[in-house]
């Protein structure tokens, strides 16, 4: 069952019921999830969580959903694998990958949009919707399309083609909207007030958002239950970031796990880093920016969670790091050539920024660090098309083969024996 | 008559401008602030207009005009 008791405001503490609501009438701060932890302690075990299925929802019991009635893809429960030919590149002796591009629409939005779907069907609402350029509009279509409900998914008219495939697919109502990135935020935010949607990042934000957490969980439990080192995490809104510690510090209120000293990182691109920049400048005041990178995934010019990402990252003894296109480019090919992973430009800036971080001695090198990869790459092939090998093309005999290894200047590789 | 919330931040050379105050005398539109936070280089207001939608839309682009970044109050909705 769930123990959410309330809302509440993050900015003057107000209470609210549970309802689909995100915004405080008082001072318009941002809404969040409380729950009674007394009673979630007697109820939750490693045991108990343990003998759930093999999905986000065996922490049921954490989230503010009702699990019986979960609109579920199968979301969460991806890999955590320990990275050594990664770490060893990078000088680290201790590094973890979680995987989530393992996910159903093959990001970690699945887990934010899987709460969120459950609590707007919880609410009564027949109609999702969304405001995206990508791996949000995949989540919520496959979501309603699995629960049986409609879905609206916003895009900027200038999106490609190709990135509305993995939304259109699902059934889901496509609209291109003419007009700047702000134009888009600012009609989805009235349409937000108009219609009876669920709209997943609006009026049930506070919901989705603690779908971020069961990052945290997982990552907790499979490391043997306990807190990693150093959480390396991708900002664009902040929300994930502070999600994740909200996550691990849960799971030591709840006597999951001992006490927390995690320390939480953030990394952006350089084209689009209002977060890493404010805190460059030892300020909580983020100013807008315009986002130019190819990390369009992170790519949020007025972060809604920023300031209180900087205020985990602060608290936790983290950093915030920004890494440019090319670095992203060779951030997505260092992990893929050394651990098979293929990711999304987002988990590009987080190698790359993980990279800096090493470099300039604000990761120690024995620490035991999560890199968080939170989008496959299939999706943004174009980040990496012209930066990669290209096939040998040969005719079909032995000779024209090795011919063309020869003219590369290899050695033709290959011998068996014991490992 | 409608309502709207709306985040103005303002840039370091509008910061002494009385930019809330021309836009509730100018646009028939009552001006509700809910938090704030203003320094000598910076700052951002989140309130509230009250008035006509239209009214609600003129003000709103006058403010933009002037160079202030006008926002819901939620932050960017469109996510990757």
């Amino acid at each position: 069952m769930s123990y959410a008791k309330a809302l509440q405001c993050r900015e003057c503490g107000r209470e609210y019921p549970l309802q689909p609501t995100h915004v405080c009438e008082f001072c318009f701060g941002p809404l969040e999830v409380a729950y009674d932890y007394d009673a979630q302690r007697k109820a939750v075990s490693r045991k108990s969580i343990e003998s759930g299925p093999f999905s986000l929802w065996r922490y049921r019991d954490l989230l503010p959903c009702d699990a019986d009635r979960a609109v579920d893809l199968n979301a969460g429960f991806t890999p955590l694998l320990r990275a050594r030919n990664l770490g060893e590149a990078l000088g680290l002796s201790q590094l973890y990958v979680k995987n989530d591009c393992a996910n159903p629409t093959w990001s970690f939005k699945d887990r934010v949009v899987a709460v969120a779907s459950t609590k707007a069907l919880e609410f009564g609402f027949d109609t999702l919707a969304c405001a995206s350029t990508g791996n949000l509009a995949n989540s919520v279509a496959a979501h309603a399309s699995r629960a049986g409900v409609k879905a609206y998914v916003f895009v900027p008219s200038n999106l490609e083609s190709g990135k509305l495939v993995g939304s259109a697919v699902y059934g889901a109502t496509l609209v291109a909207v003419d007009g700047s990135y702000d134009d888009v935020n600012r009609l989805c935010s009235e349409l937000a007030d108009k219609y009876p949607w669920a709209f997943v990042n609006i009026n049930v934000r506070p919901y989705y958002s603690e779908g971020s957490k069961t990052l945290a969980y997982e990552v907790a439990e499979q490391l043997g239950w306990r807190a990693p080192d150093h959480c390396i995490v991708p900002m664009a809104s902040g929300s994930l970031l502070t999600k994740i510690g909200k996550g691990l510090d849960e799971m030591a209120k709840l006597w999951l796990i001992d006490s927390v000293q995690t320390k939480i990182s953030g990394a952006q691109a350089l084209g689009c880093s209002p977060i890493v920049t404010a805190w460059q400048a030892g300020t909580l005041n983020i100013r807008p920016v315009k986002p130019n990178t190819i990390a369009k995934s992170l790519a949020i010019g007025n972060p809604a969670d920023g300031y209180y990402a900087l205020k985990v990252i602060g608290d936790s003894g983290g950093s915030a790091v920004a890494s440019d296109d090319d670095e992203i480019v060779e951030g997505i090919k260092l992990l893929a050539e050394s651990e098979g992973i293929f990711a999304e430009t987002a988990g590009g800036v987080v190698i790359a920024g993980l990279k800096r971080l090493v470099e300039s001695g604000r990761v120690d090198r024995d620490e035991l660090v999560v890199a968080f990869i939170t989008g496959a790459g299939l999706k943004t092939q174009e980040a990496v098309v012209d930066k990669i090998g290209r096939a040998l093309h040969i005719t079909p005999t032995v000779a024209s083969f090795e011919e063309a290894i020869a003219q590369r200047g290899d050695a033709i590789a290959g011998s068996q024996g014991t490992r | 008559m409608a309502r709207q919330r709306v985040k103005f931040t303002f840039p370091q050379e509008l910061i002494k401008e009385p930019i809330i105050h021309e836009l509730g005398r100018d646009f028939n539109l009552i001006t509700n602030i809910r938090r704030a936070d203003v320094t000598e280089d910076r700052g951002w207001v989140i309130l509230e207009l009250e008035g006509e939608l239209d009214e609600i839309e003129r003000g709103v682009q006058w403010v933009a005009s002037k160079g202030v970044r006008v926002d819901p109050v939620q932050g960017d909705v469109v996510q990757g």
